[in-house]
């Protein structure tokens, strides 16, 4: 399935965009409530200061502070728990490198309800830059299509992106959206209160009131 | 037995205790100790029962799953709780998400693998020094006890528990040529 009409076809070929300016688009297009589940480093990072508003923080966002790699097996355990919520793994290439696995199980359930975004910049930036193995030869979109996620494929650009997110909050899934991103620093550092994080994300997940 | 009612095998009354505290997603890494337990819970429609491909991964979905109200357990056996360490210390202990876990007991009591005698004795190092919550279930008498009170225990104060299957409970796995 082309999930847009300038769909590049390999890593390569995919505009390198701005983490931060990535996720503050993919904000924009939620409506309902979507959870979305930041995984460790600069991509959480980047997704707690993307998520600050006049109104406060958003509730619906899930940050780990370890546990490297369980950003779409967490996602996983949302969408299965509300079905007719939408869910977003946020997780960077190092990450998903991890628990390439995942990728497997969420297309064995075919978990209509999740959509899998990959931050990659071809390195572990948090720990000084090293290279991960996506600036080795390892595709993740290819990786998550062989695992039996069909609907996965590289963003071209920024618009090309917008359009893919705002599909995948529409139309059934599961979907898996490839960004290459840059290694510009993390606009701000996610507070590091597990407790809360667990308490804002259950309220907003209308677990507790 | 009073009522003359059949005795429950370990395994069903197992089942039992978790649908009736509403447990119902089971990630599992499978385990010939606990394949009696797995085929129940997935011939019953309460549950959803399936595995994972790593213990940690199934550990992901159940965190997921508490925080947006469904409660889980995993299944796993000995060597595979060995690969929790980093995600119960990470994840479940700081941000007091009350794991469940049931873990078949390998590595004791007739084990014929060195390595899963040598793993083995790292798991209640493990669940000590993070202060986990844990049962060696060794009698049939004593499972319903531990695991109903043991689950309202991990709810009430937001702390993992893990339930270790003795082979006395179980039989175990034992060689064969």
């Amino acid at each position: 399935m082309a999930l847009t009409t300038n769909q590049p076809v390999t890593r390569d070929q995919a505009k390198v965009m701005n983490r931060y300016d990535i996720t503050k688009r993919m904000l924009t297009y939620l409506h309902h409530d979507e959870a979305v589940i930041g995984g460790i480093g600069y991509s959480n990072f980047d997704l707690w200061a993307a998520s600050e508003s006049p109104n406060g923080r958003r509730q619906q966002n899930f940050y780990m502070l370890g546990s490297m790699g369980l950003a779409v097996p967490i996602a996983l355990g949302v969408a299965l728990a509300q079905p007719k919520r939408k869910v977003i793994a946020l997780e960077g290439d190092g990450s998903i490198l991890m628990q390439l696995a995942a990728l497997g199980t969420v297309a064995a359930r075919d978990q209509k309800n999740l959509t899998i975004v990959i931050l990659d910049n071809g390195a572990y930036q948090i720990t000084g830059g090293q290279k991960t193995l996506t600036d080795q030869g390892v595709d993740i979109v290819a990786v998550a299509k062989a695992s039996g996620l069909e609907q996965s494929a590289w963003a071209a650009d920024e618009s090309a992106f917008e359009e893919m997110i705002e599909r995948a909050m529409k139309e059934d899934g599961p979907w898996l959206i490839g960004c290459r991103i840059d290694t510009n620093k993390p606009v701000d550092t996610t507070e590091r209160d597990p407790s809360r994080i667990r308490d804002q994300f259950m309220r907003g997940m209308g677990v507790k009131k | 037995m009073s009522d003359g009612a059949p005795e429950r095998a370990w395994y069903e009354i197992v089942r039992d205790v978790l649908k009736q505290h509403d447990v119902s997603l089971i990630p599992y890494v499978p385990d010939n100790v606990l394949r009696p337990l797995i085929e129940l819970l997935e011939a019953d429609p309460f549950f959803n029962a399936f595995s994972v491909a790593r213990e940690e991964e199934g550990l992901g979905i159940t965190a997921g799953a508490w925080m947006a109200g469904t409660r889980a357990i995993l299944l796993m056996q000995t060597s595979g709780f060995a690969t929790l360490a980093n995600q119960l210390a990470s994840l479940s202990v700081p941000f007091q998400i009350p794991t469940m876990m049931i873990v078949s007991e390998r590595g004791t009591l007739g084990e014929f693998n060195i390595g899963q005698m040598l793993v083995a004795r790292t798991m209640r190092p493990v669940l000590d020094c993070l202060a986990i919550e844990h049962h060696t279930v060794t009698r049939l008498d004593e499972v319903e006890f531990i695991f109903d009170r043991s689950i309202r225990q991990a709810v009430a104060t937001l702390g993992p528990v893990c339930f270790i299957l003795s082979p006395l409970l179980t039989g175990g796995k034992v060689f064969a040529k």
